[in-house]
């Protein structure tokens, strides 16, 4: 087994706004991430490492005991569901809202509507509790071109600033969810290695706090 | 045209193959000789019922884990059991429906339509104990101390034992006055330790309500998470002062039989909370995600069958105890013995085999690799004899 204490990272947003988290809390990689081709990395502290995964295997790695926590966004989480996890701590970092978007003044007719998506769970979801009959597409990416090129009436995506939507002659419609990214933790390791997981979530904790306090 | 592969086993769908059925089946018996060691009967439930006396009271979870149809002889549903734990509830409050305190104890295959858990068996084979009648926590503690006894059985000494109790969780929640929808949804968020979700769950509940029920979330670890349970809700929740002082209670009593126990009390975690009444309880292990083992009291869940009785038990699947045991199968070794038609070599070869000796019929004039002696007539008596490599070519 193990004996480090393993935390599983994604590349990209969510990295670059995580590592500063954790450097306040004690936790530095000795390589530069970004830079690197490596995907597990050392720190400062020799009982914890750091792995860099796709942030939809980061529940699947972390459920499985692979790596004993990890962060992820909760729009991952609500996709696949959360089960062997817990979620202690929102790290209020990587903000943005799932919505549904459409094409400007779309009406709906009809009795079904198509909605392409990467989150075909969290779609079925919504639109099974707004009353509405959906066929649902699932797409890998470029959602706007979906309405664009007549595959889909809707869309089911991650807005952030709205750019990419209104520059495809779309507008965002109503929000499902706010998403963040989360602090998770395996149920297991949470029981086998509690001291150590304690310490850090709290310490994360008082981090996210003070940039609370910092911001109002 | 769609390829068949006829070989093909469905997903989560195992087969045990020799050595490893072998393991399993040793250890099946001897948890077995376990719990007839103490006292508890084993019973053989059918392995399909009446879908109305499988799904009782163990909540929505079972009911979609089970493969249903329709009987040709009665039009009613029927059910591949599950979960055996009803079938004994229903035997010990129908069946048997003795006075006073009932022991029993099974072991057989459940099937389930989805794995419980990642990676888990569609086919588990669960093998448990239920005690009926008594209401005590020397009951709870036997319980927990028959499971224990299952994982050293298993050679699994390295344990985690996880204590809650309901009763702690649902003093907390009555303060509150939810609706049951409402409740679910503070459920799931507090099943996860999801202090955003709960917080925003909580909206429009009193806060000084609702910042107990967030605490939950934090009362989990050593025994100092009673101490801080008992402080926090003393004056706020006294009715959940029961399950904290029968919590202390049955560590107490654990840590006296087992001073090295390693107990984690986790006062929000409520596994199949909505038939449990009392003290839950599981067994996890280094290497294993998901708890290996685990149970509870359940009161009541046989008043459907006409009586209602202090229940507690647990369960565990045979397969995944023997993943994680380190205890492997030493293979015998084997005598060979020739296909004569001698009165003499049949009589011999029963005594061999009464002794515990392994003898099989050399068919093709070559010993089965198992075999390293062989039996040979020598002045007109058949003696076992050590078979070098070259006699066995």
């Amino acid at each position: 087994m193990n004996e480090k204490l393993t935390i599983a990272l994604t590349k990209g947003r969510i990295l670059k706004e995580t590592l500063p988290l954790l450097a306040r809390a004690g936790i530095e990689s000795l390589d530069d991430i970004s830079s690197s081709r490596k995907l597990v990395f050392e720190t400062n502290r020799r009982d914890v490492q750091l792995v860099i995964l796709r942030g939809t295997d980061v529940p699947t790695y972390v459920s499985h005991g692979a790596a004993d926590m990890g962060v992820v966004g909760k729009d991952v989480l609500m996709e696949q569901g959360a089960e062997g996890l817990y979620e202690p701590l929102d790290l209020g970092i990587a903000r943005c809202a799932l919505m549904t978007a459409g094409p400007v003044g779309w009406k709906s007719h009809g009795a079904r509507i198509r909605v392409a998506t990467k989150f075909v769970n969290i779609a079925r979801e919504y639109f099974a509790a707004q009353g509405v009959h959906v066929d649902l597409i699932k797409l890998y990416g470029a959602l706007e071109l979906a309405p664009i090129m007549n595959l889909a009436d809707l869309i089911v995506d991650i807005v952030d600033t709205g750019n990419t939507l209104r520059a495809n002659g779309m507008e965002p419609l109503q929000t499902i969810a706010n998403i963040s990214s989360r602090l998770v933790v395996n149920k297991a390791a949470m029981r086998s290695r509690c001291s150590v997981i304690t310490q850090v979530v709290d310490d994360l904790t008082a981090v996210v706090q003070e940039g609370h306090d910092a911001a109002t | 045209m769609t390829r068949v592969d006829h070989w093909q086993l469905p997903d989560g769908m195992e087969e045990i193959l020799p050595e490893q059925a072998e393991a399993v089946e040793n250890l099946r018996r001897a948890l077995l000789d376990v719990y007839h060691s103490w006292g508890y009967r084993l019973v053989i439930p059918p392995l399909m019922e009446f879908t109305e006396s499988l799904l009782v009271g163990l909540g929505e979870d079972l009911d979609l884990l089970t493969f249903k149809f329709t009987d040709q002889f009665s039009g009613r549903a029927l059910g591949i059991r599950a979960d055996i734990t009803t079938q004994v509830a229903r035997i010990d409050a129908h069946s048997l429906a003795e006075a006073g305190v009932t022991r029993l104890c099974y072991a057989g295959s459940t099937l389930h339509t989805r794995p419980k858990s990642l990676m888990a068996s569609r086919s588990p084979i669960q093998l448990g104990a239920e005690l009926y009648g008594d209401d005590s926590l020397a009951a709870d503690v036997e319980i927990v101390c028959l499971m224990l006894a299952t994982l050293e059985t298993a050679g699994l000494f390295e344990v985690t034992l996880d204590l809650g109790h309901v009763g702690i969780y649902e003093a907390v929640l009555a303060t509150a006055g939810l609706s049951p929808e409402h409740e679910a949804i503070v459920f799931d968020a507090l099943q996860r330790k999801s202090v955003p979700d709960l917080t925003l769950a909580l909206v429009g509940v009193v806060p000084e309500v609702a910042a107990l029920i967030i605490a939950l979330v934090d009362l989990h670890g050593d025994e100092t998470v009673l101490d801080a349970a008992r402080s926090l809700f003393a004056d706020a929740v006294p009715d959940a002062l029961i399950g904290i002082d029968a919590l202390q209670e049955i560590a107490a009593n654990l840590r006296r039989q087992t001073p090295a126990l390693d107990i984690y009390f986790d006062l929000s975690e409520l596994r199949g909370y909505h038939y449990h009444t009392g003290l839950v309880f599981a067994a996890y292990v280094p290497g294993c995600g998901q708890a290996l083992a685990n149970g509870g009291r359940y009161n009541d869940v046989g008043a459907v069958f006409g009586r209602a009785r202090p229940a507690t038990g647990f369960a565990t699947d045979l397969k995944s105890l023997m993943a994680m045991s380190p205890t492997t199968v030493a293979q015998q070794r084997a005598i060979s013995m020739p296909s004569a038609d001698d009165p003499a070599l049949t009589l011999r070869v029963r005594e061999l085999r009464a002794q515990g000796e392994v003898v099989i019929n050399c068919l093709s004039g070559s010993a089965d690799p198992q075999c390293d002696r062989y039996l040979v007539k020598c002045n007109g008596h058949w003696q076992v004899k050590p078979l070098s490599v070259k006699d066995n070519e």
